[in-house]
């Protein structure tokens, strides 16, 4: 199975989000960036199934220098290669930009099988992996809580996360999967593994080693953009209701009064 | 409302990275041999793994560990499960080998890299960390001084999780003075020995959290020398192996009892009994167990590996300061309470108390003790590395000679000052801070070991001043006295408040040189140790305002509020700490016979 798994860097969650002044775009120089941590459990479940079915997991993702942390990060659980697209020219790529251009990348990989997570914390679009499989015209299962790949059918079957149960997808092979946080453990990098990451092959891509047209990506090439950004509101302190024997009617009074009876 | 501790919350990975990177330039350390499998990234995925395994699987049942004191039901000891869950994926990580040798499975990263790993779990929760700290201190003790049979068969099973270490000094009669220990070991005919005695405080003494647990232990052998030279160092399982590894017999190690403690009670603290006959391995009453190295050197292997473990003690105490500053400064920020003095209109909102002046104030001092200790930590741990992998021979023997110097302080000042910050983390707290919703009141109960066990704070003050600082005709002072001065002359270099203060701990530090050489010369030796705390307390802190000034060095000319908080505390410490030395250095210049002089009957 050649598989690949696509990775973000995000803003760490615990951090405080902003956006970028200038071009209302995330600001990710100011804190502290991780690996988005749904996407841990996408290189975990292809880390899985290469385990089960021999083959090679490829790290593919977009973004700044900086990213290559979140590569190692990858490459230090087990995966075998990466490839880093990197350009300053794909700054403030919307998921549209960011799909064509990830599409372009992975097309030259050839996998059998390519794993995204359900969404990255940072935009929280959740339409990279629809995206993805659109552009190379690969058959989508998203939210997959389970995956089971079947290589000698060449066949992969999901358990589709639904509101209440779940649904049972097949696809032929390749096939483009989402997966959910429900699908596993993901491991922890272990020192072998991170000793061994220094020594795995990295591919670093400008946009136009990548072939990708730069009017078409980045900031200038969005489909959409941010208009106007202000910053959310203080919590404010809420309403003290003091029980004097009639406190239930208060409350019921103020639920009311909000529209929420 | 009190939250989960996050991430965050544990120390402060700028304050990491600034002070490897931009201070004690361990970029360059990958340029040597036994590190030239590393780099910048395989460090910073080091410390990441850290971070990140403390915060998930350490902080989570920190509070819990405390709540649910380990019991005994005379046959067992039990614990709060996740305790094991927590030390399992701490052993898959192989974080246990960090330093160790590629040989026996370690992955070569240098001391100070590891260090500050390990301080992230310490932050998160001391007492489950103390059984990785004991085993790493038991298995590097080992791979230094065991045949290669007992580390085949003690130290590869501790490295891969499944046995724990422990270290038993400790008697109930012996604490501070291991000479008197009574515990004594009996040659056996087929080279073994029995041990019989009893050993108190351990910790990690038993538990069920391993497959067997490896004691180090400290016995007399009949007819040997008197004292610390009568005593041999002898590694005691719980569970005796059979030729193929497998656990044989029960050996004959008893629990008697744990002791119920302050703090750190997530670790186990056992009187354990050798050799009292409960269990009669091979048919016979007595502790089997197998010697360490040579006959009567015990102490001398044991002391072998104490600084690293007193460099462990003074991380540990740093690290719970920390995170109760830390802890406290988002408290602060969040609290609203009262208004400015100068605006004491009702109806203006309440400001939080971070605005306050007296506020600032204890998270000013928390912040330049904490971060203080943190570069004493680190820098010590450099030291270790220079010890063993600087290229020439004369800077690896000064590194040894500086390190031994400041190990007394280093197991010291965070004790003693980090115990101080988790104070005043109570303060900022109010009365929040006295109750068990917020976790500092537990950080301080936590810290206050610090001060007393691998020596306690009077051993240690006995230490530098009796035998540290006149050793080698006095060599250990003279390197740190040079190191200081080097750093003088870049902070009078740099000028600005700079050179203040660095004029400032020139005077400090010569009148140490002073004092020390005063008290060397005095011949009544109980005159001159009468005060040796009040000397420790005084260089350890021109030690630290020494390492301010190295970090305000380190953020000279750099802008952003990240430098300026190194600035503020590089100030505040030269300005209010740095001066508490005058009134000490006076009392040792006097050779002040207070305390000496009281009648004990007076009291
Ligand atoms: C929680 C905990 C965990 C521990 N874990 C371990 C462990 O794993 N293994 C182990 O072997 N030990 C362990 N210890 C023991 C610890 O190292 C001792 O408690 C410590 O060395 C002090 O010994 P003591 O308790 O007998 O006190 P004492 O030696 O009786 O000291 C009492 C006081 O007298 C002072 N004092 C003693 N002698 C002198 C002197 N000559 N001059 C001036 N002042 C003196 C001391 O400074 C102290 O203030 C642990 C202790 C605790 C509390
Ligand atoms: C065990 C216990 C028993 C108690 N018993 C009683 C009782 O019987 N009756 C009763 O009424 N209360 C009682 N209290 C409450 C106690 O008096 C308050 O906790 C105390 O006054 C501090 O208030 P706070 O906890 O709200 O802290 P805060 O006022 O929030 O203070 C937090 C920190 O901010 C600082 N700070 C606050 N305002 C300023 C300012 N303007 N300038 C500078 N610094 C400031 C404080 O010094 C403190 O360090 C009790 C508290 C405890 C813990």
């Amino acid at each position: 199975m050649n598989i690949v798994v696509t990775v973000k860097q995000v803003p760490d969650t615990w951090a405080e989000k902003k956006l970028d002044a200038a071009d209302k775009t995330v600001d990710r120089k100011s804190v502290d960036n991780v690996m988005n941590e749904m996407d841990e459990y996408g290189v975990e479940e292809a880390l899985k199934i290469k385990e089960a079915h021999g083959g090679e997991v490829t790290v593919v993702t977009m973004g700044p220098a900086k990213a290559v942390e979140t590569i190692r990060k990858a490459l230090s659980m087990g995966a075998d290669k990466a490839v880093h697209l990197t350009d300053d020219s794909l700054h403030g790529s919307d998921a549209l930009a960011t799909s064509a251009a990830l599409a372009k990348v992975i097309s030259t990989l050839s996998p059998d099988l390519v794993i995204t997570s359900s969404e990255a914390s940072d935009a929280r679009g959740g339409v990279i992996g629809a995206l993805l499989a659109e552009r190379l015209g690969l058959p989508q299962l998203t939210q997959a809580r389970k995956v089971t790949v079947d290589p000698a059918a060449s066949k992969v079957t999901i358990e589709r996360q639904a509101d209440n149960g779940y649904a049972l997808v097949e696809a032929s092979l390749p096939a483009v999967v989402s997966v959910v946080e429900k699908i596993n453990q993901p491991r922890y990098p272990s020192f072998k593994g991170i000793m061994a990451a220094k020594k795995k092959p990295l591919t670093t891509l400008s946009a136009a080693d990548a072939g990708l047209d730069a009017a078409s990506v980045g900031l200038a090439g969005a489909a959409t953009s941010v208009v106007t950004a202000v910053p959310a509101p203080p919590r404010s302190s809420g309403t003290i209701v003091k029980d004097e024997g009639d406190g239930g009617t208060k409350i019921a009074g103020f639920l009311a009064a909000q529209k929420l009876i | 409302m009190p939250t989960a501790t996050s991430r965050g919350d544990l120390i402060s990975r700028r304050d990491v990275d600034f002070l490897l990177y931009e201070w004690l330039n361990v970029g360059a350390l990958p340029a040597r041999e036994r590190f030239a499998e590393h780099g910048r990234e395989t460090f910073d995925a080091a410390l990441d793994l850290a971070e990140q395994v403390a915060a998930e699987h350490f902080a989570p049942h920190n509070r819990l560990a405390d709540t649910c004191e380990p019991t005994f039901d005379g046959e067992r000891v039990h614990l709060i499960p996740e305790i094991g869950a927590a030390l399992a994926v701490f052993a898959k990580t192989g974080l246990l080998g960090a330093t160790m040798d590629a040989g026996v499975g370690g992955a070569q990263l240098p001391s100070v890299v590891a260090g500050a790993c390990f301080a992230f779990f310490q932050a998160a929760n001391v007492a489950t960390s103390g059984y990785p700290f004991l085993t790493i201190a038991n298995a590097n003790l080992l791979l230094t001084h065991a045949s290669s049979e007992l580390v085949e068969t003690f130290v590869r099973p501790m490295l891969d999780g499944r046995f724990l270490g422990t270290m038993c000094l400790s008697e109930p009669q012996a604490g501070s003075s291991l000479s008197d220990i009574t515990t004594r070991a009996q040659r056996q005919p087929d080279g073994a020995y029995r041990l019989f005695g009893n050993k108190m405080w351990i910790s990690g003494g038993d538990h069920e959290l391993s497959e067997n647990i490896v004691h180090l232990v400290l016995a007399k052998i009949p007819g040997g020398p008197p004292g610390v030279k009568g005593i041999s160092l002898f590694v005691v399982p719980k569970w005796l192996l059979g030729a193929d590894g497998t656990l044989d017999a029960r050996n004959d190690v008893a629990l008697a009892g744990l002791n119920h403690k302050m703090g750190f009670r997530g670790t186990t603290n056992t009187l354990l009994n050798f050799g009292e006959g409960r269990h009669t391995p091979g048919g016979e009453p007595g502790a089997v167990g197998y010697l360490v190295g040579a006959e009567h050197h015990g102490l001398a292997y044991m002391f072998s590996m104490m600084n690293e473990a007193r460099i462990g003690v003074g991380a540990g105490a740093m690290a719970l300061g920390y995170t109760g500053y830390l802890k406290s400064l988002r408290y602060a920020r969040e609290r609203p309470q009262g208004r400015p003095p100068a605006g004491k209109d009702p109806a203006s909102p309440q400001v939080p108390i971070i605005e306050h002046a007296d506020v600032r104030r204890m998270l000013l001092a928390q912040k330049s003790y904490v971060e203080g200790a943190l570069a004493l930590v680190l820098y010590a741990g450099r030291l270790l590395d220079e010890e063993r992998t600087a290229p020439d021979a004369a800077a690896r023997e000064r590194a040894h000679l500086l390190l031994d110097t400041l190990t007394p302080i280093v197991k010291s000042w965070p004790s003693q000052w980090c115990l101080a910050a988790n104070d005043l983390a109570i303060q900022v707290h109010g009365g929040y801070g006295y109750t068990r919703e917020y976790d500092v009141e537990q950080h301080y109960r936590d810290n206050r070991l610090n001060p007393i066990h691998e020596g306690t704070h009077g051993i240690q003050a006995l230490d530098l001043l009796g035998r540290k600082v006149g050793a080698r005709g006095g060599a250990g002072l003279t390197a740190l006295v040079e190191t200081i001065t080097t750093t003088v002359g870049a902070g009078r270099a740099a000028g600005g408040e700079l050179a203040p203060f660095a004029d400032q701990l020139a005077a400090v530090t010569s009148r140490i040189v002073d004092i020390t050489a005063a008290l060397g010369a005095e011949p009544d030796a109980d005159a001159c140790l009468a005060n040796a705390t009040v000397y420790l307390e005084a260089v350890g802190h021109t030690v630290i305002a020494w390492l301010w000034l190295e970090q305000a060095l380190a953020a000279h000319g750099r802008d952003g509020a990240f430098y300026d908080g190194k600035r503020a505390a590089a100030r505040y410490f030269f300005r209010w700490e740095l001066p508490r030395t005058g009134p000490q250095l006076d009392l040792l210049a006097a050779l002040d016979r207070t305390t000496l002089d009281t009648d004990p009957a007076w009291l």
